[in-house]
């Protein structure tokens, strides 16, 4: 098994506020690693560290054996460059709270933006798995679609498509069903279940405590910036060591 | 279902047939505004000083109206030219000046304030004077290397002519470049406020997650940021290409005479047929903007995808589907 995401001592602050305070984590390849904790435990800036859409201030994370962000040479960090930072996100798919899809494309546009424009591939070849990455999220009669009319349910699994269409190596989920009605939740949910039945390495910022028992390899819990408590889903959710794990689930379960 | 079975079980009520309210004082108004436009109306066709067939059909003893004489024509060449041409350098500087000014580097951003601080303080008729007698400065204009007589001074070579290519100053910078880029330089100052305003108008989560795709910060503008920002670009945008028409007669203090009210004035100042040459200006003006008008209107059509009231009524529909436990509509099919 190789790591696919490693975090050491991962400190984060915006200002004087500091939003994590020492996140270790590592991820196995194939693994579905659920985050969860209360709103402001810094769980979501963590998830966005990994793709580095926010700058770490502290501590190293390494996806797939890379440090993110930066280049080690001669004992000193140096910055990655737009370019260089791009192409480590082209192998790190995210899907967001509030969908992100393009609102002035189709669906199967949405889709083939980026691999398309970023990799440069055949637009024929990216067009034939679009359609059935599409219909592997049962949206393929919707292709022709503007993402306005669609739902929230059906928005989001489209954003999955999209983020699957670059091929990553690791999806990042943040609070993928906060913004939908209940009942929207489950098929999106389902499809993410098939992606982690199919071997995808996934780290899922959630509240759905269901998914995270059933799916999940492994569960932290955040609370104040730092991981309070990890293991086992079934056995953090059934049995929690740590009085605020337990102050939390008591509320959510 | 439901709703259908609820209407065989129940009977209709009778429709309402209700008086509807009265409103005295919208039609007291209507009255009003039909006897000024008769008397409009009236003005135009029976009072003979307007001398409208000096305006379309007989100018001197021409067989064309003055609106379709070849000074006039050339002038309102000379206008749809200048307006085309220093709207491009409004757009282009105002994009250029829109992304420096949301740039992250404090001097790039302030350079962008200073432009449109300095170019929407003066104003455009004091900015075309000011390019027509701009040429006083130097003696020729030229491209090659900067500082060449100072660098050359400092080696001990007087003279240091390191230009490749130059020209007399009062060829380049008079007349028509003068005021086109006079008009064109101020317009980039407003183009870059709109931009900036369209730009700041798009969901940063878009952009975020076009980054998250490995997109660089140039596709993310070109592709998804922009075209998004056109939808509040546009109107205003509209509004600047109409104000430039009619701005375009300020150059006429440049002096530039390949201009429509120039050629105009021309007219009336060797005729003394003044009022009938105005209402002439003034249906061109009105012809080109109508043009543009059902222009705009098709480019804004084009960058509504996506959002168009299509969307929104097939939207409604579908949301109306599911409250009535319908199916959605397409779906699984």
């Amino acid at each position: 098994m190789t790591e696919m995401v490693r975090a050491d001592n991962v400190h984060k602050a915006f200002g004087s506020l500091e939003v994590l305070k020492g996140i270790d984590l590592v991820v196995q390849q194939g693994e579905v690693c659920c985050v969860l904790g209360p709103s402001g435990s810094g769980k979501s800036t963590f998830l966005r560290c990994i793709n580095h859409l926010e700058k770490i201030n502290a501590g190293r994370i390494l996806v797939d054996g890379d440090l993110i962000g930066y280049q080690e040479r001669g004992g000193k960090l140096h910055e990655l460059g737009e370019k260089d930072v791009a192409r480590q996100r082209q192998s790190i798919g995210m899907v967001f709270q509030r969908f992100n899809l393009f609102p002035h494309m189709t669906v199967l546009q949405n889709v083939m933006e980026a691999p398309c424009r970023v990799k440069s591939e055949n637009k024929s070849v990216v067009r034939d798995r679009a359609v059935s990455l599409l219909d592997q999220v049962g949206l393929g009669a919707k292709k022709e679609n503007y993402p306005g009319q669609l739902s929230g349910g059906q928005q989001q699994r489209v954003a999955i498509a999209r983020a699957l269409a670059m091929r990553p190596k690791l999806m990042l989920f943040d609070e993928p069903t906060s913004a939908l009605d209940p009942e929207l939740v489950g098929e999106v949910l389902d499809t993410m279940k098939d992606l982690a039945r199919d071997g995808m390495t996934m780290v899922v910022v959630t509240h759905e405590i269901g998914f995270a028992r059933e799916v999940g390899d492994s569960l932290i819990f955040m609370d104040g910036g730092v991981v309070v408590e990890q293991g086992p889903p079934r056995e953090v959710i059934a049995n929690p060591r740590e009085t605020r794990t337990k102050a939390f689930l008591s509320k959510v379960l | 279902m439901t709703t259908e079975q609820q209407e065989t079980e129940r009977a209709r009520p009778e429709p309402i047939k209700a008086v509807p309210v009265r409103h005295p004082g919208r039609w007291v108004l209507i009255a009003v505004l039909a006897i000024l436009a008769a008397m409009f109306i009236h003005l135009l066709v029976t009072n003979d000083r307007f001398r409208w067939s000096f305006i379309f059909l007989h100018y001197q003893d021409g067989k064309r109206g003055v609106m379709f004489t070849e000074p006039v024509l050339e002038g309102l060449r000379g206008t749809i030219l200048l307006t085309i041409t220093s709207m491009v350098i409004g757009i282009v500087l105002g994009v250029i000046i829109a992304i420096m000014r949301l740039s992250p580097n404090r001097i790039l951003s302030s350079v962008a304030w200073i432009y449109t601080w300095f170019f929407r303080a003066v104003p455009r008729l004091v900015l075309a004077v000011l390019f027509g007698n701009l040429n006083i400065l130097w003696d020729r204009i030229g491209f090659g290397l900067p500082f060449d007589h100072q660098i050359g001074k400092l080696f001990g070579i007087n003279d240091l002519n390191a230009q490749f290519y130059s020209i007399k100053a009062s060829d380049l910078l008079a007349g028509f470049v003068a005021g086109m880029l006079a008009l064109g330089l101020s317009e980039g100052a407003y183009m870059a406020e709109i931009v900036r305003a369209g730009i700041q108008s798009i969901d940063p989560g878009q952009a975020e997650a076009a980054h998250a795709l490995g997109m660089s910060r140039q596709l993310v503008l070109r592709r998804v940021v922009l075209p998004q920002a056109m939808r509040v670009i546009v109107p205003p945008t509209g509004n600047e290409v109409i104000a430039m028409v009619k701005d375009t007669s300020l150059v006429a203090f440049v002096p530039v005479t390949f201009e429509l009210f120039f050629q105009l004035n021309q007219i009336s100042a060797r005729t003394f047929v003044v009022l009938p040459v105005l209402v002439a200006a003034l249906i061109w003006y009105l012809i080109i903007c109508s043009v543009l008008m059902v222009g705009q209107f098709f480019v804004e059509r084009h960058f509504s995808r996506g959002y168009g009231s299509t969307g929104r009524a097939r939207q409604r529909l579908r949301d109306i589907e599911v409250e009535q436990g319908g199916r959605i509509t397409g779906e699984a099919s």
